[in-house]
């Protein structure tokens, strides 16, 4: 055996596969062990913050109880698009299941990640290991996916009980919850690698209260003039709840490829904005 | 470069300064200074959520509704009437749901700016006073810009009292808020506790004590949430005073008197663990 | 300024400041030397009248401090062991906001942060974020801070902790300034060196206890020989060759690392070895100092 300087992969061979496909510029911020990261995650949920873990699933189910039973006593039916009647709690159900969605990968893809960075100091230590920075970033996004996939499915689970899905492709909205999630984890991840004091992150908050109001989360678009409905129709939380609703309520069309491609290139942006910048910040 | 001569220490004994009665106010006034460094937050949060809030809530949602929910005097008022003051007190309480939380931890430990204060003349309690003005007054700037948005809308019935409005909205946001900062006092280290009074104290009282609609619709058994919630009385008495919600004076009166006794029992228990900690 | 007498602080049932005696005159600079957890800290919080004493009496600038906290801490200056600092507000304004609480006005505390910053030379960085300060300056800015009310006593509590040499140097030259003005000075360390260069006269104390008292030139003479010899033989060999250099100088002081011998004359004592066929790795001959005569008092070495 020649020297081991020579031969010790940088990688582990096993994980090395995916690594190596990627770009030259990639593979200097990724050493293929973003897993590190999610171990880390649960690692630190377990001792730390698991009541606040566990609250991520109890918000949504408060929001449906609240509105979805206790406004829909002066509700009643929500009549769609397409003509279709549903109970209140039936038309807000999946979007609570989106908003969750966008809250949980906002949260740990801003607010986590920029406490981290400029307090906790806790990536200047990961990344004087073999790890690049990218690692860091989509191991912190994964483990955010994987925390929104268990919600998810236990909300899924709640609306199930009360007889919300009205479909069998509702259980096709945890992939798409999946999906959501990633796309606005990868913008979010982009956004903080910008930020530089927490004055500036209190913008985003400013950004998503609209957003849940107005995207067709509680009522329906047309309450809107025409214009205003395109405006909301550009911003991707109303594709993450039309998207979901869709799902759950069994109205499988062509229309949810349009959503569905709307977070594949949210996703390409976000990823292609955070790996330059990562670039400029730990390599240049 | 000489040193400059500086008056240090007389040797001699110097007339016994008396503590400051407006120390209080000192404590606030570095609040503030503070509090500039996010005025930007301040401006926004103050605009942006009652205008959201009433455009989204009050009349969005309200296009759903197939029944009033609730009347004045003069009948049955639109639902944004009814939603207004209720939305106006979970802004002052969810100002204090920050301010009474994290601003406090990092003086105790962050930052330490509360050991600091402690070495001159001010007492622990005139800290905790301070603190009261300071927040007191970032919640009433809230309640106007919420109010003056609230007349922009014609979200109001009553001109003649609704005026008094910011000053519940203030007194819900201390009722809420100052056992919270007696709480947060006790805390070396926050671990998640804060997020956890936001996701299982402040969301479910926002949820369930008659913000969207009468504690009535509840089941009965859950109506003991309102009662204990600052929440429900601070939205009631809005009501009262914003659109004359019918409602016998004595309950009235109730709302007042637990609102007061939260607020001030909050901040009884705040002096004492502030004292305890610092001294 | 400072009267103490069978000081006690008891945290339950543990004692922290076990009965001790101590009294500061006015323009003296006054040090507690002890290692870390000798009580050293909660004297500074029961002279600074932010403590209350279990047991004795405690009388600063006159007052007791139960009774008359505000009065004694208006004209006490604090340099706390952490830094305090308001790193949200800018260098100048920390000093602003401070003089406030001593119920200056506005004016005032201008003009005094200003002399100040000049004084702790941090001029060019009055609209400096905090966070951008060194750890010197930072140092600096917190004993300007202490200065804003003129006190007549400034409290430090181990104040050149965490800081490099150079800095510490800077440090102890405007502590030095104040010094000369006439400041009356209490300072905690656990540096040898920062009592020997700030202390006119100082405690020794360990486990809430005085162990001795004086200058730091009388401590060493009546609690050490003039010179050490310090002697290294490896850390496994150490004490066997200890045994046989029993007899030499004055007492002899087995550490882990190293031997020390106490002798009148370190060059004699060296001789002595050699010719007892012993060849340390490395020998030294220094003069004593207050590490010794702790070492001497307690039987362990101040930084552990």
């Amino acid at each position: 055996m020649s020297a081991p300087s020579d031969t010790a992969p940088l990688v582990p061979e096993r994980r090395r596969g995916l690594a190596a496909l990627l770009p030259a510029s990639v593979r200097a911020l990724y050493a293929g062990n973003a897993r590190m990261f999610v171990v880390r995650g649960f690692l630190s949920a377990k001792t730390n913050n698991w009541i606040v873990v566990l609250s991520g699933f109890f918000e949504p189910v408060f929001f449906l109880i609240a509105m979805g039973i206790g406004l829909g006593t002066y509700i009643g039916d929500v009549e769609l698009a397409n003509g279709q009647t549903v109970p209140y709690a039936a038309f807000i159900a999946p979007a609570l299941l989106a908003v969750s969605a966008m809250n949980g990968a906002v949260y740990d893809s801003t607010w986590n990640v920029f406490f981290k960075m400029h307090f906790g100091k806790l990536y200047d230590a990961v990344l004087s290991t073999s790890m690049g920075p990218l690692d860091v970033a989509l191991g912190e996004i994964s483990y955010a996916l994987l925390r929104g996939l268990v919600y998810a499915t236990g909300f899924l689970t709640v609306m199930q009980l009360m007889g919300l899905n009205q479909s069998w492709t509702a259980i096709l909205s945890l992939p798409a919850v999946l999906l959501v999630a990633f796309g606005f984890a990868s913008v979010g991840m982009a956004i903080t690698s910008y930020m530089k004091t927490f004055q500036q992150m209190d913008w985003i908050n400013f950004v998503m209260l609209p957003m849940f109001l107005f995207s067709a989360t509680f009522f329906p678009l047309d309450v809107y003039p025409e214009a205003i409905q395109r405006l909301i129709q550009a911003l991707p939380l109303w594709h993450a709840v039309e998207l979901v609703r869709g799902l759950t309520l069994g109205q499988f069309g062509p229309q949810l490829l349009v959503h569905v491609g709307y977070f594949v290139a949210m996703i390409a942006v976000g990823i292609t904005f955070t790996t330059r910048r990562l670039r400029a910040l730990f390599l240049d | 470069m000489s040193a400059p001569s500086l008056s240090t220490s007389p040797t001699t004994a110097a007339p016994v300064a008396a503590p400051h009665r407006r120390a209080a106010l000192y404590v606030a006034e570095h609040q503030f200074r503070s509090m500039l460094n996010y005025k930007w937050t301040v401006v926004m949060v103050g605009v942006g959520t009652p205008l959201f809030y009433l455009l989204g809530i009050g009349l969005g949602l309200a296009t759903l509704l197939d029944a009033d929910l609730a009347s004045g005097p003069g009948g049955p008022v639109p639902y944004v009437v009814f939603v207004a003051p209720a939305l106006l007190a979970s802004a002052t309480v969810s100002v204090a749901t920050e301010e009474f939380t994290y601003t406090v931890m990092s003086g105790f430990k962050w930052r330490r700016v509360f050991w600091g204060i402690n070495a001159t003349p001010v007492e622990p309690g005139s800290i905790v006073s301070g603190l009261v003005i300071a927040v007191a007054a970032r919640m009433a700037f809230g309640s106007l810009l919420y109010l003056a948005l609230m007349l922009a809308f014609g979200a109001v019935g009553d001109l003649w009292t609704v005026w008094l409005l910011p000053l519940v909205g203030v007194l819900g946001g201390l009722a809420f808020g100052l056992p919270l900062l007696a709480y947060a006092s006790t805390l070396k280290d926050d671990n998640g506790q804060f997020a956890a009074v936001q996701r299982f104290v402040f969301t479910p009282l926002f949820l369930f004590s008659g913000t969207f609609y009468p504690l009535e619709t509840l089941p009965s058994a859950l109506h003991w949430i309102g009662w204990i919630s600052p929440l429900w009385h601070a939205s009631e008495l809005g009501r009262v005073l914003s659109y004359g919600a019918v409602k016998p004076a004595w309950v009235t009166a109730v709302h007042v008197l637990v609102l007061l006794a939260f607020a001030i029992g909050g901040w009884l228990i705040a002096r004492r663990t502030f004292t305890r900690r610092l001294r | 300024m400072v009267h103490a007498q069978s000081l006690t602080k008891k945290y339950g049932d543990f004692t922290a400041v076990d009965g001790i005696d101590f009294e500061v005159a006015p323009g003296e600079s006054f040090g507690l030397l002890g290692p870390n957890g000798a009580g050293k800290s909660t004297t500074m919080r029961m002279v600074g009248a932010v403590s209350s004493r279990t047991g004795g009496d405690l009388s600063v600038l006159g007052l007791d401090p139960d009774t008359h906290g505000p009065q004694i801490r208006a004209q006490l200056g604090v340099v706390p062991q952490e830094d305090n600092l308001d790193a949200e507000l800018k260098v100048r304004d920390n000093l602003i906001v401070y003089g406030r609480y001593f119920g200056l006005s506005r004016a005032v505390c201008a003009a005094r942060a200003d002399e100040l910053l000049d004084f702790a030379q941090l001029t060019e960085k009055a609209q400096a974020k905090v966070d951008d300060l060194s750890g010197g300056m930072k140092r600096r800015l917190t004993i300007a801070r202490a200065l804003i009310n003129t006190p007549r006593v400034l409290m430090l509590d181990e104040p050149t902790t965490g800081l490099d040499p150079q800095a510490r140097h800077v440090l102890w030259d405007r502590l030095f300034r104040l010094k000369e003005q006439g400041t009356t000075l209490v300072v905690t360390t656990h540096y040898m060196d920062e009592a020997e260069q700030l202390c006119d006269r100082l405690v020794v104390v360990d486990h809430g206890r005085i162990m001795a008292e004086g200058s730091p030139a009388a401590l060493i003479r009546e609690h050490s020989s003039r010179e050490v010899v310090e002697l290294r033989f490896g850390s496994t060999r150490n004490a066997a060759v200890a045994a046989e250099l029993e007899g030499v100088g004055d007492r002899i002081e087995v550490l882990p690392d190293r031997i020390l011998i106490y002798t009148p004359s370190g060059e004699d004592a060296l001789e002595h070895v050699s010719r007892a066929g012993l060849h340390p790795t490395t020998s030294l001959v220094r003069r004593a100092s207050l590490e010794d005569v702790f070492l001497r008092l307690t039987g362990r070495s101040l930084i552990e």
